[in-house]
């Protein structure tokens, strides 16, 4: 479980996120949500840790975050597992490679192990026969499936996605978050969502946090996202006139 | 305030960057393609300047010592005293600093941009110093043989234009090249060159790794990456003359 509290991020004096206080639970799919500019991607890289927090709290499994020296967080972060929004996939390496590099990198297999683990991570995002592609020869959706199978490699215990769907097709997107859903349920990771896409929040979001001006605005199960009768979670779910008319 | 504000972070990032790698396999085999990238791919480029550098500073030596008391062969011996000195260790090294450094730079930076270094933090790798330092390693160790070899080519220049023209005797030119040849000139050469190899890699590496924005950015770092390390390597070349013949 990942919790926080009090979070705040600071940039030229004025409060990107402030005071955000919850927790992530352990084998959930956890989603924060919120309009753009809402202090979700911030939000987001003070957990991992890619920007520092001025104020608050991140506690990994009861373990201060704050407190830990550049070593510990370092081997925190080998079981972190990041989708970026753009897949962020090394040009460089083609798809085994940049599988293969977390194990490459931080675990005692051999060859032929590491091999087995990569396909067997491509299998189960449902690729097959791209091992050998580089990055630049793959489809959007075919991008975040490795960048997914890539971020499972070394087991990790938490995993986040930065807007896991944005960029691709409506049926894609579903297909992409239910892979993900699947993948935290069936090795128990604690994994965080963060998106703006109401198709994910009702497929996949077991519970939900909704960020508005940088502060935490609602929490709570998707099922009572709909019967909300907070204004901006409101405004922000029923956005088009089409689902206004319809609630 | 800008110029100690960049001082201090390119120190912060070389104290990152000089560390140990976390796997020395990986690491290995990143400074081979390194070497392969930033110095074989740097030959052609380096053989014909050398070549032509050599044939020019002899028909330059000829008709500038061109003088009753001056011996015919001190074009031969100032022809490769310039090169062995002057032209293949500083030259080559601003024109590998315009071809590698703005190649470092612009990798590192698309990589910034693109997520693939937070992508490298969040997994627990030293992001600085698995980018750089084998980048650094490589040139440590390609640079000096590029010089070398373009010692080896600037004399054959001069050679050449020896051979092939009559502005001197060639056996001339050959003795001049023999003439009081000094080890220590080579190793004023190559402990020059091995300065501006880390110059060169690391100031575009810390230009590359602070990028910020977009593709636009990326071209503006690729840029500052190959004026500051040839601005550096001027000021070295002086300081280290300085110290090393004076």
């Amino acid at each position: 479980m990942i919790k926080v509290t009090n979070l705040c991020k600071y940039f030229d004096g004025k409060a990107v996120i402030e005071g955000i206080t919850t927790s992530f639970h352990k084998g959930k799919t956890n989603l924060i949500i919120g309009q753009s500019g809402s202090g979700k991607t911030v939000l987001v890289k003070c957990i991992t840790g890619l920007l520092e927090a001025d104020k608050g709290n991140i506690l990994y499994d009861g373990k201060d975050f704050g407190k830990m020296n550049f070593n510990q967080r370092q081997m925190l972060r080998k079981e972190m597992g990041v989708l970026f929004q753009g897949g962020a996939l090394f040009d460089s390496l083609t798809v085994e490679e940049n599988v293969k590099f977390p194990l490459d990198m931080f675990a005692d297999y051999s060859k032929e192990e590491k091999l087995e683990r990569v396909n067997f991570c491509l299998k189960r995002v449902n690729l097959g026969n791209v091992n050998h592609l580089y990055p630049a020869e793959l489809s959007g959706g075919m991008k975040k499936r490795v960048a997914i199978a890539r971020a499972i490699a070394n087991n990790p215990k938490y995993l986040f996605c930065d807007e896991p769907n944005s960029g691709l097709d409506p049926k894609t997107a579903i297909v992409i978050d239910n892979l993900i859903k699947e993948i935290a349920e069936e090795y128990n990771i604690t994994t965080i969502i963060n998106t703006h896409d109401l198709n994910s929040v009702m497929e996949i979001g077991d519970r939900v946090v909704f960020l508005y001006e940088g502060k935490l605005w609602w929490e709570g199960s998707r099922d009572n996202i709909l019967l909300s009768s907070n204004n901006e979670l409101n405004s922000f779910v029923y956005a088009s006139e089409l689902l206004k008319k319809l609630k | 305030m800008n110029l100690f504000f960049h001082i201090g972070r390119y120190f912060g990032l070389m104290q990152r960057v000089l560390a140990i790698p976390e796997r020395s396999s990986v690491f290995r085999r990143q400074v081979i393609v390194e070497i392969d990238n930033l110095g074989i791919d740097s030959l052609g480029i380096v053989a014909i300047i050398s070549v032509f550098m050599g044939g020019v500073v002899t028909i330059q030596t000829v008709f500038n010592v061109d003088h009753p008391l001056m011996p015919i062969y001190a074009v031969g011996f100032t022809t490769r005293q310039s090169i062995i000195l002057e032209f293949a260790p500083t030259i080559i090294s601003l024109i590998l600093a315009g071809k590698v450094g703005s190649r470092i730079a612009s990798e590192i930076g698309s990589m910034r941009v693109t997520e693939q270094i937070d992508a490298l933090e969040v997994m627990g790798v030293n992001s600085a110093c698995f980018l750089i330092l084998p980048k650094i390693f490589a040139a440590v160790i390609i640079n000096p043989v590029l010089v070398v070899i373009s010692m080896f080519l600037g004399i054959f220049g001069g050679w050449l234009v020896a051979a092939l023209t009559d502005i001197l005797p060639l056996s001339h030119f050959v003795y001049g090249i023999l003439f009081e040849f000094s080890q220590y000139d080579v190793t004023y050469a190559m402990i020059k060159t091995l300065v501006f190899a880390f110059l060169i890699t690391s100031i575009s590496g810390y230009f590359g790794f602070y990028t910020k924005g977009g593709a636009l950015d990326v071209g503006n770092s690729s840029t500052k990456a190959v004026v500051f390390s040839s601005i550096f390597i001027i000021f070295f070349n002086l300081v280290l003359t300085q110290i090393l013949l004076a």
